[in-house]
């Protein structure tokens, strides 16, 4: 493998395979190298694709791409012990073309989309590790494999190595992450019959349904779980910050089995085999943990470079356009024969004028004020579920009476300011 | 029937173990002595960590290679390496 390539990509999730194909497809010459046996191997997600950045790469993928289900509806709960204060859309139009989004397993989706690549013209080499990138006077020049002779040589190498990003690490472009930067998340593929689903869920061959839930679910930790429809599956799970889960002693398979027979939840998935089990991390330090994202023949995309918006769970859409915004970068750089810093910089330009980094900056604040200030997830949400329970129990008292009682209860509990206090600050962690 | 402990769930995965940990801990005495907590046998969603009274047992052919123990360790004793290439845990849904 001592041939020099225009591109190495490491990693064949969907940043690295975004960028792959869109360099393979402009007549580069791409290496793209995957640890796993196959790309989607090693990879974990909740399950919701998004359809606009995926279309940006593959026009009307959803005519062949192995999808599960398009959401059609998106529902929230604020759930408590006994209880749950629930919202939500439901809209047809998200069910026709263009969609919103899907629900997808990941295993098959990826290997999927690397083949696309492959079809492209990536050379793709499974089951081989990278083990550090290979410098001269500062310079990325290719990547040192676990292969007998693994060194290879490129122009650029773009790390699309995942939330651990130990290559960006080994070149000093960010410390350690901190526990509070990251949400270990566990989840469960439960197999349930396609009529089961339909009728739980209230849908219809190929609707899909999506449930994001706080409170109870994480035992008031800052987190959520989440329930998303397959065809015929069901992902359950649940993750808090690491940070979260240190201090309060979770076990994080303890709090999935509480999620799955929480009797707001077990109705849903009662009967159903579980098919496998997953641990994944997911960066969710946000704006302030992006490192730097170009160097000396380097680039970082997706996860590796932290591109998570854990407050909508966007993250694989931000994966994919990132690893696009590479590619755009390198094909310019390589017309110019130049991938010197200043010349890649072009890719963190992109970055920052796209929804990407605008979305990680209005959110920056977010993790951090839920983070110290546990109140939100602890103590309102069940605060919610009494007021609700109160307000729509028939027992005679007039509503305006109980409109005062519940806002009274509210406020003795934690006193006016305070209430007021946590509604500002809550406000400006998400304006 | 849906799982309900952690070596049921487990057991749901396929795992394609190398012979050499790809896990390492660099020093079993911090463990002894300085972390009576041994947070990582709670947080690691794989129990790949046991403490066994006199030093840590790591089972590394159950790691999901998440990466928790390396950032949750309160002493950065976990040396944390992925298996050689197309060894470790292979997903084969989500």
């Amino acid at each position: 493998m001592s041939e020099k390539f225009d591109v190495i990509v490491v990693g064949a999730g969907p940043a690295g395979t975004s960028c792959a194909y869109t360099c393979a497809k402009n007549g580069l010459k791409v290496l793209q190298i995957e640890r796993g046996e196959y790309p989607g191997s090693k990879n974990v997600m909740g399950g919701v694709l998004y359809r606009k950045q995926m279309e940006e790469i593959i026009p009307e993928f959803w005519k062949e791409a192995p999808l599960e289900r398009p959401v059609i509806e998106q529902r929230f709960w604020m759930m408590d012990k006994e209880s749950s204060v629930s919202f939500g859309y439901k809209g047809l139009e998200w069910g026709k073309e263009p969609y919103n989004n899907f629900t997808v397993l990941r295993a098959p989706f990826d290997q999927w989309f690397a083949k696309k690549g492959v079809e492209q013209g990536v050379l793709l080499i499974n089951e081989t590790v990278v083990l550090e990138c290979l410098t001269e006077n500062g310079k990325v020049v290719g990547v040192r494999t676990d292969r007998p002779g693994g060194d290879v040589y490129a122009d650029v190498v773009v790390l699309a190595d995942g939330v651990n990003s130990l290559l960006a690490k080994q070149l000093g472009y960010h410390k350690e992450f901190r526990p509070d930067e990251v949400a270990l998340t566990v989840m469960e593929v439960i197999n349930l019959s396609k009529d089961k689903i339909n009728d739980r869920f209230n849908l219809e061959d190929n609707q899909g349904c999506t449930i994001e839930i706080f409170g109870d679910s994480t035992k008031g930790n800052l987190g959520t779980a989440f329930i998303y429809t397959n065809k015929e599956s069901v992902n359950i799970g649940v993750g808090t910050t690491l940070s979260s889960m240190i201090k309060a002693k979770l076990k994080p398979y303890d709090l999935l089995d509480y999620l799955k027979t929480h009797p707001m939840v077990r109705p849903l998935i009662e009967g159903g085999e579980s098919a496998e089990y997953l641990a994944h991390l997911i960066p969710e330090g946000g704006y302030h943990s992006v490192p730097k994202v170009a160097g000396d023949g380097v680039l970082l995309v997706g996860d590796a470079a932290q591109l998570v918006n854990a407050i909508h769970r966007e993250g694989s859409n931000m994966a994919m356009a990132s690893g696009k915004m590479a590619a755009e970068t390198i094909i310019e750089a390589n017309k110019r024969d130049d991938f010197s810093e200043a010349s890649l910089n072009q890719y963190r330009e992109k970055l920052y004028q796209s929804f990407i980094i605008k979305d990680l900056e209005k959110y920056k604040d977010a993790a951090h004020t839920f983070e110290h200030y546990p109140q939100y997830f602890k103590e309102y949400v069940p605060m919610m579920n009494r007021a609700a329970s109160k307000f729509f129990t028939v027992d005679g008292t007039p509503k305006r009476d109980k409109q005062k009682e519940i806002m009274k209860s509210i406020t003795s509990e934690r006193g006016t300011i305070r209430v007021l206090q946590d509604m500002y600050r809550a406000w400006k962690a998400v304006k | 029937m849906s799982t309900k402990t952690i070596e049921e769930k487990q057991y749901l995965i396929r795992f394609k173990a190398d012979t050499k940990s790809h896990l390492t801990v660099l020093d079993h005495d911090i463990c002894m002595t300085k972390c009576p907590d041994k947070i990582c046998t709670i947080f690691c969603p794989a129990e790949v960590y046991k403490w066994e009274g006199l030093r840590m047992q790591v089972g590394y052919e159950g790691c999901h290679e998440c990466g928790s123990c390396r950032i949750g360790c309160p002493y950065q004793n976990i040396k944390w390496e992925y298996p050689k290439g197309g060894h470790g845990i292979v997903f084969r849904l989500a």
